[in-house]
């Protein structure tokens, strides 16, 4: 079958499922992708320039219009689907596909988003069940919750969170915080005669100074805590095991509670779909990857290791808020490569 | 005929003439002074390109050239996977000069990458956009950035005088090419810990452009004299 007929089997199944077809133009406005992401969507993005509309974007992704276009006259609930190429720039020649379809699927519902996500990535696992690929999943809003509840200043909590999608300064700053790592020595900063120059004003500056005395004077994170979120960095083991290990560390970090709740609620929900959640990969980091948006559960599902997933997704309850001046609703979806699984197998008749 | 480009002018030119000259390949400009064109003698076969030393990456990516002299800053910028297209021969030792990063001196709080990251936060905060950064050498500065995970910073584009787009107000902070400081000194301007890259003058062969079995003669000719390793295979 052709990446195409693929694609449109699946864009059949994801109706079937009750998904409301929507398009979105290849050509995105390049200024809210640019906020989104920041610079690293350069080197992924085909920029191009139109003479009215300004800097524009080849389409990478749908999530970001279907987003905007349910956040403006959605019904709600609502789930939809969409079939279409997306591109992505490759600094690499002859290795990935810079142009590819993506058949998607998301589901805005604010009645029991755990059921939701337990939905979506059933739907996923039993189309692609054929294929017999690797699933992998994890949950960024556990390690969002451990950071949430450190008790340190809202300034190094919102430093970590800042950069909750880029791993390695993460855990710059965590290991900073924790004492592992020398801060910037305050008491050495020499005034300057330099005439100050460029947009950023003196008071900036000093607020700046000001911020930098406060942080040093804060305490180092509490071991034990440090010790928590250095765990949960590296946590990785089946669902359930790795349940039973939260609960067990939860006593430890009360604030992680209502995010193991819904964790423990996500897999009996994917229980009762019948996924075995004893043997199902969870990792506490997956999907923490720069140019994502997902705070919740994540999933993935894996072919041999020298191919992008086939499949990915998760829930960005975060992005609809930022994206709906005001208004947010909880979400969740993923996207299938219907060229990978024609390369690697069939999917389930549908 | 085997192809080498060489920067067309200036010292760059004079210096890897010498550089040749001295390992027996004497290089030199036909014509008239300010005529592009030139030659080379102590070995047949090889055609001297002067080139713009800023084009010279595309040259040899594109296989018109097979060998080419230009800076390693501009190769690495210009090319994507750079490794996959051409080959360092030989670091020549001269046109030493660092990409690194630049804020105002009067930025006594921002010395570290940490730092930028830090005010960059608040930059975009205040200003309701993104901390701007004034460069022409895109690609390494980005991938730079991002290896080290600094955010809510964009990249202008300034091809020339990047030193003043701060005092300008049309960037917040640079990322150019500096040997001795001066012109950042001038313009108030300091480095941040770190160099981007460290560049200099480097011989590269292109992986890509076509060879018969003379011109790989005579390219291993070459490399035989200039003292360089032989191309796997020759």
């Amino acid at each position: 079958m052709t990446p195409r007929a693929i694609g449109e089997r699946l864009f059949a199944a994801f109706q079937a499922a009750g998904a409301v077809p929507v398009d979105t133009d290849i050509l995105q406005p390049a200024e809210i992708l640019l906020d989104l992401y920041g610079e690293d969507i350069r080197a992924r993005a085909y920029v191009t320039q139109d003479p009215v509309r300004g800097e524009m974007m080849l389409r990478p992704d749908f999530t970001v219009p279907v987003v905007q276009a349910h956040m403006k006259h959605g019904a709600d609930p609502a789930r939809y689907c969409y079939l279409g190429e997306v591109f992505r720039k490759q600094d690499r020649p002859d290795q990935r596909a810079s142009e590819y379809l993506q058949a998607g699927y998301e589901v805005f519902d604010r009645a029991a988003p755990e059921q939701a996500d337990a939905d979506v990535f059933a739907l996923f696992h039993q189309l692609l069940a054929p294929m017999n690929l690797r699933p992998a999943t994890g949950d960024i809003g556990i390690l969002m919750a451990a950071v949430r509840g450190l008790s340190t200043t809202e300034a190094r909590k919102s430093a970590l969170l800042r950069h909750i999608w880029r791993p390695r300064r993460f855990r710059a700053l965590l290991d900073r915080f924790a004492g592992r790592a020398a801060a910037k020595p305050v008491q050495t900063l020499q005034p300057s005669d330099a005439p100050l120059i460029g947009l950023r004003s003196a008071q900036e500056i000093s607020k700046r100074i000001n911020a930098l005395a406060l942080d040093a004077d804060t305490p180092n994170l509490a071991a034990p805590e440090a010790a928590l979120l250095y765990d949960l960095l590296t946590l990785q083991a089946p669902a359930e095991a790795a349940l039973i290990h939260l609960r067990g560390i939860q006593p430890l970090l009360p604030a992680i509670a209502p995010a193991v709740d819904r964790f423990q609620a996500r897999l009996n929900a994917l229980s009762t779909h019948g996924i075995d959640t004893k043997t199902l990969p969870f990792e506490a980091s997956h999907g923490r990857t720069s140019l994502e948006y997902y705070d919740g559960f994540v999933f993935s599902f894996h072919g041999p290791e020298n191919l992008p997933p086939v499949a990915s997704g998760g829930r960005y309850d975060a992005l609809t808020a930022v994206l709906g001046a005001g208004a947010s609703i909880p979400a969740v979806g993923g996207v299938i490569r219907p060229a990978l699984v024609a390369q690697l197998g069939e999917v389930a008749a549908c | 005929m085997l192809k080498i480009g060489v920067p067309s002018k200036g010292r760059l030119m004079e210096q890897t003439f010498d550089w040749f000259g001295a390992r027996g390949v004497t290089m030199r400009q036909s014509g008239a002074e300010r005529e592009y064109s030139g030659a080379v003698e102590g070995i047949d076969g090889v055609d001297l390109v002067l080139l713009s030393a800023g084009e010279i990456p595309r040259e040899l990516a594109a296989g018109r050239i097979h060998l080419g002299v230009t800076g390693s800053d501009l190769v690495r910028d210009k090319l994507a996977d750079w490794p996959a297209q051409v080959a360092e021969l030989a670091t020549l030792g001269f046109g030493h000069a660092d990409l690194i990063l630049a804020v105002p001196t009067a930025w006594i709080d921002v010395d570290s990458l940490d730092d930028l990251d830090e005010a960059a936060s608040a930059f975009r905060a205040t200003h309701g956009f993104r901390l701007r950064i004034a460069t022409k050498y895109h690609r390494l500065v980005r991938e730079y950035l991002t290896l080290h995970g600094v955010a809510d910073y964009q990249l202008i584009d300034s091809q020339g005088a990047t030193e003043g787009t701060v005092k300008n107000l049309t960037a917040e902070a640079i990322a150019d090419i500096t040997s001795t400081g001066e012109t950042l000194r001038a313009n108030h301007l300091k480095p941040l810990a770190g160099v981007i890259h460290h560049s200099q003058a480097t011989l590269y062969r292109a992986l890509n452009a076509p060879m018969d079995a003379t011109t790989g003669t005579r390219l291993a000719e070459l490399q035989l004299r200039l003292g360089l390793a032989l191309p796997p295979g020759a």
